[in-house]
């Protein structure tokens, strides 16, 4: 679905990313880690085609990134769900509106019912109609994980999605990853939280990477 | 936290929040520029309905003015009248009394104005038939026959009071057309203003799948109703500004003119159509220009 071969990034006269081959297939699972600054938020951005390579070639669902129009990007973005460490929400709007809010920029109606089971499933039942502003950082991170996923996305990437947060409230989050990815979707979690990804390899047959001097890595052993 | 306006279930554009500041800047602007706009109409109006008149009421008529001895006038007007019945284009003639004359005089030398105990010139009126008829010809016949007698035909009066009444139709065209550019130019800059200080939800609407069709309506729609809404209250204050000019009665000249007759109160009911598709047109511009250039 992503793939990635012989990708490099850089800003300015900074190279981040050099040599990169990954790929994301159906179902599977990564984690992704590394030092803060590693590289981590700018290799998910090429993963959802928010950045361009500097030299390389990003494939996303078999289509050349360089090649992907803006119209093209934003049909990709709907089989991509995304979720931010600042869960990036629109403050005006409600809890449900933002969950909903793929579908509402597709034109689509939304399953009204799907998104109640949704938030059943995030454990927001209660809070459809607060504003995101009221919620708790966990429950942020939960919403932010339903808006991923409400158009049923082929892959989910989470940056830090628990770096927020409790302890407590990251193993929710974790498990609700790890209920998705059983139910056939992909899913790459960027974290530097060494601790979490211990706790999930006995639960999911997962893949650790690792950024480090600019290149990407299968993680160690004591991983 | 309970929340009772409409949705964005109910209306997607609603993804957008709503920018105070460039709500104000755009209705204000819009209700101003249509209140010009108005004005500008009616001028433009009053301006084409007065060179009507003028070349209408003064193409059909001509004066005949008669100097002569007091002694030989009355002869004179008798060799006029008659040149003029056998002058083919012409429909009637009319000596002008005295009463007529004192009327005329009146706006200048006041109510009192003994008429008779002045050597006037006698006037007499003359109504073209639809054809009209050879002035020059009929000068000449004049000149051998009644050499007393001038002949206007209104030309030096009418053709330049029927050119300026067009330029100033002109002027005020060009009014209308100034005053929806400099609307256009202000939503432009007040919709680039809302999209750059939207630019962290535009960035949100993207990561979920937004295209920029999607995003540029939203933002669209919203100016051309503010654009429409401000224009239909300008108007409407604009159109009763012209209610309230003063009436025929109650002056004269040119600003009895100046207003909207009949059907023509409807014409400026299309301001706020054309302020909304001046806004539709301007936002639509910028949305363009702003997406693709932070794409």
């Amino acid at each position: 679905m992503i793939k990635l071969t012989n990708v490099a990034h850089g800003y300015g006269d900074r190279e981040l990313l050099t040599g990169v081959e990954m790929s994301i297939a159906p179902g599977a699972f990564h984690f992704l880690t590394g030092p803060s600054g590693a590289g981590k938020t700018t290799l998910l951005k090429l993963c959802y085609g928010e950045l361009v390579p500097s030299s390389g070639r990003v494939e996303l669902f078999g289509e050349d990134r360089r090649k992907i129009g803006r119209d093209g990007l934003a049909d990709i973005r709907r089989r991509i769900g995304v979720i931010h460490q600042d869960c990036r929400f629109l403050d005006h709007l409600s809890v449900a509106e933002n969950i909903a809010l793929p579908f509402l920029v597709a034109g689509r109606p939304v399953p009204k019912n799907d998104l109640g089971e949704l938030l059943t499933w995030v454990g927001l039942e209660s809070h459809a109609d607060a504003l995101p502003p009221t919620l708790s950082g966990g429950e942020r991170q939960r919403a932010a994980l339903a808006r991923a996923v409400i158009m049923s996305p082929d892959v989910v990437l989470a940056d830090e999605p628990t770096g927020n947060i409790d302890w407590e409230m990251s193993m929710r989050l974790l498990a609700l990853l790890i209920e998705l990815n059983k139910m056939g979707t992909a899913v790459m979690i960027a974290t530097h939280d060494l601790n979490l990804i211990r706790v999930a390899k006995p639960q999911v047959s997962a893949r650790v990477l690792r950024i480090s001097e600019r290149r990407l890595q299968a993680a160690g052993a004591d991983l | 936290m309970a929340r009772k306006q409409r949705s964005a279930f109910d209306d997607p554009a609603r993804v957008v929040p709503s920018s105070g500041f460039t709500a104000v800047l755009t209705s204000v602007t819009a209700a101003a520029m249509a209140f010009l706009a108005v004005f500008a109409l009616a001028l433009s109006m009053a301006s084409g309905q007065l060179a009507d008149r003028w070349s209408q009421t003064l193409a059909q008529t001509a004066t005949l003015r008669l100097s002569a001895p007091p002694g030989q006038i009355a002869e004179q007007t008798a060799t006029a009248l008659e040149v003029l019945r056998t002058t083919p284009g012409i429909a009637s003639t009319r000596v002008l009394e005295a009463d007529e004359q004192r009327a005329l005089l009146e706006p200048w030398f006041g109510p009192d104005l003994p008429v008779e105990a002045l050597t006037l010139p006698r006037l007499i009126e003359i109504i073209e038939a639809p054809d009209g008829f050879d002035a020059v010809g009929l000068r000449m016949r004049l000149s051998a026959e009644a050499p007393g007698a001038v002949l206007d035909d209104h030309n030096r009066w009418r053709r330049p009071l029927v050119q300026a009444a067009g330029v100033l139709r002109g002027l005020a065209v060009l009014s209308i057309v100034l005053i929806m550019a400099a609307m256009a130019a202000m939503i432009a800059l007040a919709a680039s203003f809302s999209l750059a200080a939207n630019a962290q939800v535009i960035r949100v609407l993207r990561l979920v799948g937004a295209q920029d069709r999607f995003i540029a309506r939203a933002f669209v729609r919203r100016f051309t109703l503010r654009g429409f809404a401000g224009a239909a209250a300008g108007t409407a204050l604009g159109m009763a500004a012209v209610a309230l000019m003063p009436t025929v009665q109650q002056a004269g000249g040119f600003l009895t003119g100046l207003g909207f007759q009949g059907v023509g109160w409807l014409v400026p009911l299309v301001i706020p159509l054309l302020a909304a598709a001046v806004a539709w047109a301007a936002t639509l511009a910028s949305a363009q220009r702003v997406l693709k250039r932070d794409s």
